[in-house]
């Protein structure tokens, strides 16, 4: 109760403080605001962009890697290729190893609605094979994914984005419609929801904060068809006599322009699959087919994020950018707050000589600085909004993601008063250090 | 300057204050210095050459629905339809294009059977008009010769051998491949088995985006393969700058109009190209003046919130020193010394913070060496601060009349 009504009392000296010196008092606030604003717009952004984008599984999905170039070029320690060749994806996705693999490339089709007056227009497609649903946990909106059965008869089956379905179909359930890709006729088997993994982590060949796919073929499908993709693809000899029909796709050619993820739900099966790969491209380099010696790694998503960089260097660059920022706000603060506390010398002189002890200075003190921490906040907030807003206004494939959560937004509050109080303590500690008699002897 | 002494045995008797003014502007310093030449990196970024006529030119994407086994017959269609438009002085069909949104590129050997390639470079293709429309200026050798082209079909059927023998380069590879010589008549190894020889040599061929970092950026080469609108589909038109808006209308126009069972991708002129592709170096240049300037602001209040203080708390010093016939000027004099000494120490600070700083973004960000240029900027950017933010509390100083000495508060 006591500490309670003390804690009114120096509120309320506090707010007095502030009306007796308005000006200093407001640049303390908005120095504050302006750090807090910065800080917390680019750790919006960076939060958004650095988050799980598989939250509760990302630790069971695994990209694994494996060294299937020749010797040309090669650097010994050099980590091994990012993408597989279809031969090794095909080879690894029939083995099953893991409790769920995918196989898949980005793509494009053309779309030729059956609607009068919509022009054919290109949408990106996903050429992946069955256990890409389940492993991903994409959310359906009807219907659902294709299963072994679709992939190994190429058939002729689609999944597609609510965006799509909206588009082409007006929404609704259009599980059993067809549409046309590429003058090809596919049945719809599948209609998503909402779904937005960020980063796009399956593929960060491709755009890495974009939206996902609006097509979803078997990967099968789209190799008989010879769809366009989309995407890196790096081939370390010339195609020649390897390529039949399919060139630079077909399935010996050395080229790796595919990727590979597997789910893994316990660390002995995350340690066995390790060895398999160990094993395989033993075999691989037996068969004479693999050169380089034998690398492989077994990244988690946020271990292959990690390693890929997938946060872009400017906006870690901002982080830094605004932190030091605010660190030029708070050294601002101390020395204001300084001058404030110790032009009340006298005041504070004269509450020692009566009785209050160095501790309910520094308290007072401290009530004054957390008051102007939390004002500052308050304006910082709507700083980091003004913030966002202006992220949201720029052309990245991000843009529209930088928005506050309550997370943050708490944590901005936190920061404020947290740094106005730590702000408060050098200066708090000078006037607790007043002696009453100095002060009372010069009046 | 006779009055840093007294400033000195005053600062002395308030360390903290001081302090915080110098560390203040030491980070300022530091942070301003890096950021200035974080935003000249931007804009020197902004202003790499392309090579092209980018004023004059316009580009036209188009994709074709499922395969096209037509492709090449069509594509030359197009070209003769598009030559034939009013304002339209030439046109040429190529894999891709600068700022455009995808790069083909391939190592280049110098050796045949080679283990580490000499360099990887961008791998443009293109027709007999590819160079005239795209502006670039040829700095040693010549042109393709007609008979030096071969068509992409014929190059890319399985198992083809056939390929073409000459290939022409930008002045930064042939600088890089073969250094302080002569590259024309020289001989490379890129694709297929068989050798190129080194035709002619252009001043500039940007890549068409960031493959191989900054320091790779001008590595482009050409080679005589005509390609088929399938292929990247980046139809150029070279007009007057003026009647560029006129002649993209038609353009779209006269393509759908040889085919219209194709879909357009993109259409807008070079120019807007690349404003796109570097919108987001500009929004980090702006954003970048917006901290500078929120920092001279953050810091200039902090001088003028602690300049005021010492100044009410020194009234009856200044009014005693103006009683014993120091002059107006004397006492502005010395609250703007005193600041300029705290700046300078601030300033030596901040330099070495600049430094340290440097070396981390050199580190994370790949970013050069600060130049010392730049130290000498921040410098007097912050001296010129300090002097701004103390004036009005140092003028109140000196309007302290002499009175003041004999009140007893």
């Amino acid at each position: 109760m006591f500490r309670n009504s003390m804690f009114g009392y120096y509120f309320d000296l506090a707010l007095r403080s502030f009306r007796r010196n308005k000006v200093l008092t407001a640049l303390m606030v908005l120095a504050i605001a302006l750090g807090i604003g910065a800080s917390m717009t680019t750790l919006t952004v960076f939060h958004v962009l650095s988050g799980d984008p598989l939250p509760g599984k990302s630790h069971t999905v695994f990209y694994p890697q494996i060294e299937p170039r020749s010797m040309g070029g090669f650097v010994p320690g050099e980590e091994p290729s990012e993408q597989w060749t279809r031969f090794d994806a095909e080879a690894l996705l029939r083995d099953a190893k893991g409790d769920r693999q995918a196989m898949m490339s980005g793509g494009a089709v053309a779309v030729e609605p059956q609607i009068e007056g919509l022009a054919p227009f290109y949408a990106d497609a996903r050429y992946t094979s069955a256990d890409f649903f389940p492993m991903f946990e994409l959310p359906f909106a009807h219907g659902k994914g294709w299963g072994a059965a679709e992939d190994s008869a190429s058939a002729r089956v689609a999944v597609i984005s609510a965006a799509l379905n909206e588009k082409l179909f007006g929404g609704g359930d259009s599980v059993g419609r067809t549409i046309q890709l590429d003058q090809q006729t596919f049945q719809v088997i599948g209609v998503l929801d909402e779904w937005r993994p960020t980063p796009r982590f399956y593929d960060l060949t491709n755009t890495r904060y974009g939206e996902v796919e609006q097509v979803f073929l078997p990967f099968s499908t789209s190799r008989a068809l010879e769809l366009g993709t989309s995407g890196n693809m790096n081939c370390w000899e010339p195609v020649g006599d390897a390529g039949d029909d399919g060139g630079n796709y077909s399935i010996n050619a050395p080229c790796a322009w595919i990727q590979y993820w597997v789910e893994l739900d316990s660390p002995e099966k995350v340690d066995a699959y390790e060895r398999y790969l160990v094993n395989y491209s033993d075999q691989q380099r037996a068969a004479g087919r693999f050169e380089r010696p034998t690398n492989v790694r077994l990244r988690d998503v946020m271990g292959w994020l990690d390693y890929n960089g997938a946060v872009p260097g400017d906006v870690r660059l901002q982080v830094w950018l605004a932190m030091g920022f605010l660190l030029v706000c708070l050294v601002n603060t101390v020395g204001l707050l300084l001058a404030k506390f110790l032009r009340r010398s006298t005041e504070i002189g004269v509450r020692r000589a009566l009785g209050a002890s160095r501790r309910a200075i520094f308290a007072q003190c401290l009530v004054e600085a957390g008051t102007i921490g939390l004002a500052g906040g308050v304006l910082g907030l709507g700083l980091a909004l003004l913030g966002l807003w202006g992220v949201r206004q720029q052309p990245t494939g991000y843009a529209e993601l930088a928005q506050l959560d309550a997370g943050m937004l708490l944590l901005t509050f936190v920061i404020a008063v947290v740094a106005s109080l730590l702000a408060g303590m050098l200066p708090a500690w000078r006037a607790c250090q007043i002696t009453p008699a100095i002060q009372l002897k010069s009046q | 300057m006779a009055d840093i002494r007294p400033i000195l045995s005053t600062l002395r008797r308030h360390k903290t204050a001081a302090a915080l003014i110098v560390l203040e502007v030491a980070l300022s310093c530091a942070i301003i210095c890096n950021a200035v030449f974080l935003i000249n990196d931007r804009l020197q970024r902004m202003d790499r050459p392309s090579g092209l006529a980018e004023s004059e030119i316009v580009r036209v994407q188009l994709a074709g629905i499922g395969r096209d086994d037509n492709a090449e017959a069509l594509s030359r269609e197009d070209v003769a339809a598009l030559s034939a438009m009013p304002g339209v002085k030439s046109v040429a069909l190529t894999n891709q294009l600068p700022f455009a949104n995808s790069s083909w590129n391939s190592s280049v050997n110098l050796a045949e059977e080679q283990q580490i390639p000499n360099l990887n470079a961008a791998t443009y293709l293109g027709d007999e008009l590819l160079l005239e429309t795209l502006g670039l200026r040829l700095v040693a050798g010549r042109d393709f010769t007609p008979d030096e082209y071969v068509d992409w079909s014929v190059f890319s059927e399985p198992g083809s051998t056939v390929q073409p023998h000459s290939i022409i380069i930008t002045r930064a590879m042939a600088e890089r491949l073969y250094p302080g010589e002569d590259a024309i008549g020289k001989q490379l190894y890129t694709w297929g088995e068989e050798p190129y020889r080194v035709v002619g040599v252009v001043e500039h061929l940007i890549r068409p985006n960031e493959n191989g970092g900054p320091s790779e950026v001008q590595l482009s080469m050409i080679l005589p393969i005509r390609v088929p609108f399938t292929i990247g589909s980046n139809y150029v038109l070279r007009t007057d700058p003026d009647r560029r808006e006129e002649v993209l209308k038609a353009a779209v126009a006269t393509l759908d109009k040889v085919n219209p069972n194709r879909i357009l991708m993109e259409h807008e002129t070079m120019q807007q190209t690349r404003a796109d592709y570097y919108a987001q170096d500009r929004s980090m240049a702006w954003l970048l003046i917006a901290v500078i300037v929120g920092l001279l602001v953050v810091t200039a209040l902090g001088i003028i919130g602690l300049a005021s203080f010492w100044v009410q708390q020194r009234t009856k010093q200044i009014g005693v020193r103006r009683a014993l016939g120091a002059t107006r000027g004397q006492i502005l004099r010395y609250f703007q010394t005193e600041n300029f000494l705290l700046a300078t120490v601030g300033i030596v600070i901040g330099m070495a913070l600049a430094y340290g700083i440097n070396l981390m973004l050199m580190e994370r960000y790949e970013l050069a060496r600060l130049p010392a240029i730049y130290l000498p900027v921040g410098a007097v950017a912050l001296w010129l601060l300090g002097q701004v933010a103390v004036f009005g509390p140092a003028r109140r100083a000196a309007a302290v009349p002499p009175a003041v000495a004999t009140r007893s508060v």
